[in-house]
């Protein structure tokens, strides 16, 4: 067999018109990569242009009104159109079938349906930029979002529209790995990506829709004053923040599950070895899934909530510690005594232990009532979000992205670029944030775009982070698409590893498999015998 | 191997392709419940906050209607039923006919929801700032009519969202696409609009018999 399948769901069946209305899972989780991707670099770049503006505590570049509209569109666009579609929509779409052996999502038409429900929802959430953006923050908070003169409705609307899709995606998911694993693939037998996958679709399915009728609230509060979230009118905005948290709080759950999947996968194939408590890890993550429902309140620790129902929530947050513990554990127990390898996948992998160890750790503080009333919209909470969602799920997503690539492109990109790639990340990353927990614990506010001059030092060194950063994405840009034309052929197992994705052709072919997949053996058996490299 | 029209290729027989819609259907009602239970939560709150003025206002709905869209709705449940029992049996021409009756059932809905409407927009009994009634005692009389009218709306788009897709069922039936080998998109339809029927049981009690 030749190194690069020639007939593979790339190029069959031809034709860019065949992309539109295509039902591959494939072409519809690739587009979501194009289109996640574009949004990725869109939202880092409003970052930059933010952290640019905090170079220096006076007003520099951008006026007020200006930086209000840019932190909200870098949130709402980074939370709806990047990181919420980044793994399940983009890198599960497309795996998700491969490695359980099926030939298509259970629901391909709803699948399609999703993907143009995404563009739609995307459409319209952008199109508030022309009508002068948004300056209420990503969580539109009321009575303020129900009184501003900027475009909340189209903003709302927009995500709104984009958590249909989300609600569709999840729903494929569920009854995919309910009704399309091939024959003997019982569930303990899945790989550990498709349970993270499964957990993420449970709280796509129920929290989405709690989010919806909120944001349709609130466009009906903007449209016709129903006065429900207004307090002139006898109603409650801090219904509003319940209703929204108790989507919110879950779906930062529908970001960190799949990354989690990603990173199962990668420590158990690079370090060679059966993963280390595959049940422990396949039931945190339902764990996780079920606790990330009943902690919505302790966002709201400053909102007027009852003292006790504060003290409940402060106590199952920090219930969540102990599922997401059993993970690191068990991945740390995996690393031990494992033949490691460090290609870029890994690297990845390993950087996501350090930084989402540091996120998960401050989120303990920030679940303490008392240390978060000290800490409630300082630069700490921005840092706390930003490691476990960047040093989180999006270094998960990277690893998982260098993981699949050659089997997606068929091809490999240049290792030594994705090592520099990776170490500018992490080393921009760190040097970006670490001040910001410092800074907040200091007193510097968040959302406003001056600031005393005592926390200047921190700031400067936050700023050069973020531009060490955007060079390690720049060299990522380079390799990456020079890799889809000029990169070494992959083959079916460039890794040398287990699970089913590694035993047909790189780039996949348009039926998955050529001939029906067979299962011999569970995707970690790395102790029965070591499959062959093709690379 | 055999390989019917209906089923597509990444099915291997019949019954996987119609426990995977079914579950699908299953999994997108449990949304809807999600979406209304937003609302039925800030009923909750708001009723709780004021129990009189609720008491007072629901005296304007009028009963006697919204008992007959009960039987109206319930019975029209009973139809879309017996068109898939029908099916089942193979029978389409009965099939069509329970599906018409459903149709025409789900239509009076509407209707009587229309002069229910009208009734209030005319006398001012409207949403938040629209609210110009001044004969319900209590504070906030207007937060009531926008849940009366929110929870109810969203439930009326459901019923001709209903309406869509049962008639699409009724084209489709009558072209001779369905059978009792292959029924399930009629008993996905059907498990939607015992859904909104669902809603509405629901919503009756809360809205028309306070107190």
């Amino acid at each position: 067999m030749s190194n690069f399948a020639e007939r593979n769901f790339l190029n069959t069946p031809a034709g860019w018109k065949s992309w539109l209305v295509t039902l591959d899972h494939k072409r519809i989780g690739l587009m979501y990569l194009y289109a996640i991707m574009t949004f990725l670099a869109v939202g880092g770049l409003i970052a930059l242009a933010i952290r640019l503006e905090l170079l220096n505590p006076g007003s520099d570049f951008v006026t007020a009104d200006i930086y209000n509209r840019l932190f909200t569109l870098h949130g709402a666009i980074m939370i709806f159109l990047f990181i919420i579609p980044s793994i399940p929509a983009a890198l599960g779409n497309i795996m998700l079938p491969v490695m359980i052996g099926a030939k298509d999502v259970a629901l391909p038409r709803l699948n399609l349906l999703s993907w143009y429900i995404f563009c739609i929802g995307a459409f319209i959430a952008l199109y508030s930029i022309l009508k002068g953006g948004v300056d209420t923050g990503w969580t539109f908070y009321t009575p303020y979002s129900s009184s501003t003169e900027t475009a909340v409705i189209a903003m709302t609307f927009g995500a709104f529209i984009l958590g249909f899709s989300s609600i569709f995606t999840g729903i494929n998911f569920i009854v995919t790995i309910h009704k399309l694993r091939m024959p003997g693939l019982t569930w303990f037998k899945l790989p550990l990506f498709v349970w993270g996958l499964y957990a993420t679709a449970i709280i796509q399915v129920l929290a989405t829709p709690v989010v919806a009728i909120t944001l349709a609230l609130l466009i009906m509060e903007r449209l016709w004053g129903v006065g429900i979230f207004d307090p002139a009118m006898g109603g409650d905005p801090v219904l509003f923040q319940h209703f929204f948290w108790f989507y919110s709080h879950p779906v930062v759950y529908v970001m960190i599950l799949p990354g989690m999947g990603i990173i199962s996968e990668v420590i158990a194939h690079f370090s060679k070895k059966r993963i280390f408590g595959y049940r422990a890890i396949a039931f945190s993550s339902l764990g996780i899934a079920f606790l990330g429902f009943l902690v919505w309140g302790h966002h709201m620790f400053t909102s007027g909530q009852s003292e006790y129902a504060a003290m409940i929530f402060s106590m199952i947050t920090f219930f969540v510690a102990i599922p997401s513990g059993i993970k690191i554990f068990n991945w740390l127990a995996t690393l031990y005594n494992g033949k490691i390898t460090l290609e870029t996948p890994m690297l990845y992998a390993l950087i996501f232990l350090f930084t989402f160890g540091i996120g998960g750790l401050t989120g303990i503080f920030l679940g303490a009532i008392a240390v978060d009333i000290h800490l409630h919209d300082t630069y700490f909470i921005v840092a706390h979000f930003h490691y476990t969602m960047m040093g989180g799920t999006v270094m998960a997503f990277l690893g998982g992205l260098h993981y699949w690539w050659p089997k997606i492109f068929g091809r490999m990109y240049n290792e030594t670029h994705g090592k520099i790639s990776a170490f500018l990340i992490f080393v921009g990353f760190n040097m970006t944030f670490i001040p910001q927990f410092f800074l907040g614990s200091q007193g510097m506010p968040r959302r406003y775009y001056m600031y005393a001059d005592r926390f200047h030092t921190l700031n400067i060194v936050s700023t050069v982070g973020s531009w060490i950063l955007a060079a390690g994405f720049f060299l990522m840009l380079y390799y990456l698409v020079r890799s889809i034309k000029h990169g070494k052929p992959a083959g079916a197992n460039p890794w040398g590893i287990h699970g089913l994705e590694w035993t047909t052709p790189s780039p996949v072919p348009p039926e998955n498999f050529l001939e029906e997949p067979k299962l011999e053996h569970g995707p970690y058996d790395y102790d029965k015998f070591m499959p062959e490299k093709t690379v | 191997m055999s390989h019917p029209a209906h089923l597509q290729h990444h099915f291997s027989d019949s019954q996987q392709q119609h426990e995977s819609s079914k579950l699908g259907m299953w999994l997108f009602l449990v949304t809807e419940v999600l979406m209304f239970g937003g609302l039925f939560c800030a009923y909750a709150i708001l009723r709780a906050w004021y129990p009189e003025m609720f008491f007072h206002a629901h005296k304007v709905l009028d009963v006697m209607m919204g008992s007959v869209n009960t039987v109206v709705l319930i019975t029209s449940s009973l139809t879309m039923a017996l068109s898939i029992h029908a099916i089942q049996n193979n029978n389409q021409k009965a099939g069509v006919k329970y599906l018409t009756v459903t149709l025409i059932l789900a239509s009076v809905f509407l209707i009587i929801k229309y002069f229910e409407y009208s009734h209030k927009i005319h006398l001012g009994q409207l949403p938040g700032k629209f609210y110009t009634f001044t004969g319900i005692e209590g504070n906030n009389p207007h937060l009531f009519f926008s849940m009366y009218f929110l929870m109810t709306g969203l439930h009326g788009i459901h019923v001709v969202g209903g309406m869509a897709v049962i008639y699409w069922m009724m084209r489709r039936m009558k072209r001779g696409e369905f059978s009792s080998e292959y029924y399930t998109p009629v008993e996905i339809v059907g498990l939607f609009w015992h859904l909104v029927d669902l809603i509405w049981i629901f919503l009756f009690p809360l809205f028309y018999l306070i107190g």
